[in-house]
């Protein structure tokens, strides 16, 4: 099954995203925690793209992708803003976090938790974040 | 989307967050918790979470940020009521550790003036 949301690049549009994902996973998973941790993932990641990939200009959009297979669920993001490097990210440890204040770097580090498995590809124009999660109970 | 109350009960300014703290609403929790920090009468703070309906890592790192502070200025902060939902998310990094969560608005209370030994 394939469920497909654009949003624009504006951060109020998150809780559409939240919305929309949990609503389509519950037809599959029955857990609260699990359902609330990939939405969590997903929420990670647009937020990330509309504010450091395109700078919460409204004009531009990103398209989201749920896959629902047999074992589990594969998300794909994919925006045309600038591009992230996950091989240039370097993990900070939670100390580093507290120590700087920054309030931010942490999400990826979430979505990495959660998730069995994330990638980045750029092609072209297009970036795209594939995200896969096994179903904890089949 | 985001409320935010504070209230003072005696020496405690307990503040509640209602309905989720995400990249776009955390900016008030931050405010709140400034506006704390940067009274110098305020020593005991206790977050209500009863009413959190999400949290992502901007909500997290809001909180975060404000452990050093809190500890070099003497503040105590607890944090009580939070779903298993929204808990779970501060678990996953072991935030749970760094700070003081508990089930309820008692628990908390001791918790923020147990005499230290």
């Amino acid at each position: 099954m394939k469920f497909n949301l654009k949003v624009y690049c504006d951060k109020t549009r998150l809780k559409d995203i939240r919305e929309f994902i949990t609503e389509k996973l519950k037809a599959y998973v029955h857990d609260d925690l699990e359902i609330n941790q990939m939405v969590l993932a997903v929420d990670e990641i647009c937020a990330n793209l509309i504010i450091h990939s395109n700078y919460c200009n409204a004009n531009e959009a990103i398209n989201l992708e749920v896959f629902v297979e047999r074992d589990g669920v594969t998300f794909e993001i994919s925006d045309e803003g600038e591009k992230f490097d996950l091989k240039k990210y370097k993990e900070p440890s939670i100390q580093e976090v507290v120590q700087t204040k920054k309030k931010g770097g942490i999400g990826l580090m979430l979505v990495r938790r959660i998730m069995d498995k994330v990638e980045f590809v750029n092609k072209e124009q297009k970036n795209t974040c594939i995200m896969h999660k096994r179903f904890k109970h089949q | 989307m985001i409320n935010i109350t504070t209230n003072i009960e005696g020496e405690d300014h307990i503040i509640m967050v209602e309905g989720d703290v995400d990249a776009s609403s955390s900016i008030h929790l931050d405010e709140a918790l400034t506006e704390l920090a940067n009274d110098d009468s305020v020593k005991y703070i206790l977050v209500d979470g009863s009413q959190l309906n999400y949290i992502s890592s901007a909500g997290l790192g809001v909180f975060m940020s404000y452990i050093d502070d809190f500890k070099n200025k003497s503040i105590k902060m607890v944090i009580y009521g939070l779903s298993e939902k929204v808990s779970n998310v501060f678990q996953i990094l072991g935030l749970d550790q760094l700070m003081t969560i508990v089930s309820d608005k008692k628990e908390a209370k001791e918790k923020l003036h147990e005499v230290q030994s």
